[in-house]
């Protein structure tokens, strides 16, 4: 088995439409290796799909190439789909068609025997909440059961590596928790690479070992959760303090911390910001035990994901999550 | 080997749903019933006007009937795969390794299964209750020359439906090429009745030749040139119709 799963070389993709053309994929380049939980984030437009869609054999990239599962996107897109499970963001299943039966075809596509595939559908089914529904028809289901079966369907075939394409949309809290432990399982029983996307931070944070960060088309930065917030935003900290002496002493130390920003004083209160908090801290308290100095409380506050698109690309992505949310209500 | 057995998967699959909704198969065949109740009467008068091809009336009507049950069932499946299209059925078909002409034979053998069975009660209450005579290998052929237009057509309409994805593009598509094509096969009455020019835009018509050759069978035996002519024809109408459908389904954006 190869150890790189993905290896993406200057992919990229443009939508020729009659009026004009729209460069979704500007050219990425990443590499997923065996066993990991990669995660694509960024706002609805940025070109999550589209990668998906190349990477998966379904669009031709206008430029570029990569190795997906150790065969060649273009000379072998067989290969490809023989190793890759997918679950399209939009659905999978006909509405008069029962669950079970959907599944089953499915995995028979893959040269599955029908015996196995009915046993790892059902297999499927009760591991992702799915009792009870085998022989429902889909257009009777809920929306999160729907999209649970979609995901069921990816899975069915027991690929090396899957791509999940916005996963978790349409799942309410607690099915997204179940859905983040069962790609967790993956990994870590079947030693299957998940290559994800999503427009929401804390499903990227929680679920993913690294993070690509793609806006209009361009990965802008990637790394672990914790390096891509370390890197860009720093850690805020808000010390308290019993009386106005000690704030003034306290900033004048904090002003010698390395890397930290010029401390903000509110009352007894001061704020700062420093690339490592938990690492800054301690040689801060050390200096305010010599200068006989106590606090009375101490925050260090981790910055967010969204802090981290902010940085990047001067826009929230929690503007973005208002907006689904909207739309899925209307 | 792997084609055949991705291509019963699909079959298998399209056909469970066809018959759990067999509503439309119904339909399609009431249709020909009705012409051959309500317009078949009409033409009973007719067959002595002059010019007026050899063979009963029956022997030329249902034939045509039979070409339009087939070209009107089939090229209106077009509307189904746009469906599952949407409700993404084809994409993930389509990240299987499954080959991507099984995809498209599944589906068209499903509508000329279809179209065997009401091609095969149409001639049976044509014969039962209408008196139409005809050699029973005839019936038989005629079924079948009209199975694999209608696979033909079927074949094309998918194409058609996947490259359009829209049913408000594909509908108008399917109307303009289906009226012309059929009032210009001589369906409903033999073409031997209408002026020159008339004639000879319908012999460019490959569905006249298709008509023509079924009415043969039914008259004489299996060896006319007619009959030869409207299978030949009609196999090369199948052999269009998949190498476009399958190029379709196995062009990236479909
Ligand atoms: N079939 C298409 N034709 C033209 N433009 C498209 C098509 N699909 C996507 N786009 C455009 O490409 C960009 C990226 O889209 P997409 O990959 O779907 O983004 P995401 O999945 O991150 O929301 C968007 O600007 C979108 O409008
Ligand atoms: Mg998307």
């Amino acid at each position: 088995m190869p150890e790189t799963m993905i290896e993406s070389r200057g992919l990229r993709r443009v939508y020729r439409t009659k009026k004009h053309e729209v460069e979704a994929v500007r050219g990425v380049d990443f590499t997923v290796e065996r066993g990991e939980i990669v995660g694509f984030l960024g706002p609805n437009g940025a070109g999550k799909t589209t990668t998906l869609r190349m990477l998966t054999t379904l669009l031709e990239p206008t430029g570029g190439e990569a190795i997906v599962a150790g065969s060649d996107l273009r000379l072998d897109p067989v290969g490809v789909r023989r190793s890759i499970g997918y679950v399209a963001q939009s659905g999978s299943t006909d509405p008069e068609a029962r669950a079970g039966e959907e599944i089953v075809d499915h995995a028979r596509m893959y040269g599955i025997e029908a015996g196995t595939a009915r046993g790892n559908g059902e297999a499927l089914f009760e591991q992702l909440d799915l009792d009870g529904m085998w022989d429902r028809q889909c257009k009777t289901l809920s929306g999160g059961q729907r999209r649970r079966l979609d995901i069921a369907m990816g899975l069915v075939h027991q690929p090396r590596l899957i791509f999940l394409d916005e996963p978790s949309t349409g799942l309410d809290p607690q099915s997204r928790a179940n859905l983040w432990e069962h790609i967790g399982r993956l990994r870590s029983d079947l030693d299957t690479t998940v290559f994800l996307t999503t427009h929401y931070m804390d499903e990227a944070d929680v679920l993913c070992d690294r993070i690509l960060v793609i806006d209009d088309g361009a990965i802008v930065a990637q790394g672990t959760p914790d390096e891509l917030k370390r890197r860009v935003a720093g850690d805020s900290v808000v010390l308290d303090f019993g009386d106005q002496r000690s704030t003034v002493v306290v900033a004048e130390l904090v002003s010698h911390l390395d890397g930290a920003t010029d401390p903000a004083v509110e009352g007894t209160q001061v704020r700062f910001q420093v690339p490592d908090g938990a690492s800054a801290l301690p040689l801060l308290l050390r200096s305010m035990v010599e200068r006989d100095v106590d606090a009375t409380g101490v925050q260090v506050h981790r910055p967010t994901l969204d802090d981290v698109f902010l940085t990047m690309t001067g826009r929230s992505l929690r503007d973005e999550d208002q907006g689904a949310t909207d739309r899925a209500a209307a | 080997m792997r084609f055949m057995t991705d291509t019963w998967l699909v079959f298998s699959r399209a056909m469970r749903l066809s018959l759990r909704n067999p509503v439309w198969v119904i339909l399609g065949l009431m249709q020909p019933i009705l012409y051959l109740t309500l317009f078949g009467p009409l033409l009973e008068p007719v067959v002595n006007a002059p010019g007026f091809p050899p063979g009963t009336a029956w022997q030329v009507f249902v034939p045509g009937l039979l070409v339009q049950l087939a070209v009107f069932g089939a090229a209106f499946a077009g509307f189904g795969l746009i469906a599952e299209w949407r409700a993404g059925v084809v994409e993930r078909m389509r990240v299987t390794p499954a080959g991507r002409g099984a995809l498209l034979l599944g589906r068209v053998l499903r509508d000329v299964v279809v179209i065997v069975v009401q091609g095969a009660m149409l001639s049976v209450v044509a014969v039962v209750f209408f008196g139409l005579e005809a050699p029973i290998g005839s019936l038989i052929a005629g079924v079948a020359v009209v199975a694999l237009l209608g696979g033909a057509f079927s074949a094309l309409s998918y194409g058609a439906a996947l490259k359009l994805k829209s049913e408000d593009s594909f509908a108008p598509v399917i109307n303009g090429l289906l009226l012309p094509v059929l009032l210009l096969s001589g369906i409903l009455l033999p073409m031997a009745l209408a002026p020159g020019w008339l004639q000879t835009v319908a012999d460019i018509n490959p569905l006249t030749h298709v008509v023509d050759g079924v009415r043969a069978m039914y008259i004489d035996d299996l060896s006319s040139n007619e009959v030869w002519i409207g299978t030949a024809v009609t196999l090369g109408l199948l052999l269009v119709g998949v190498l476009y459908g399958s190029w379709v389904f196995r062009k990236e954006s479909a």
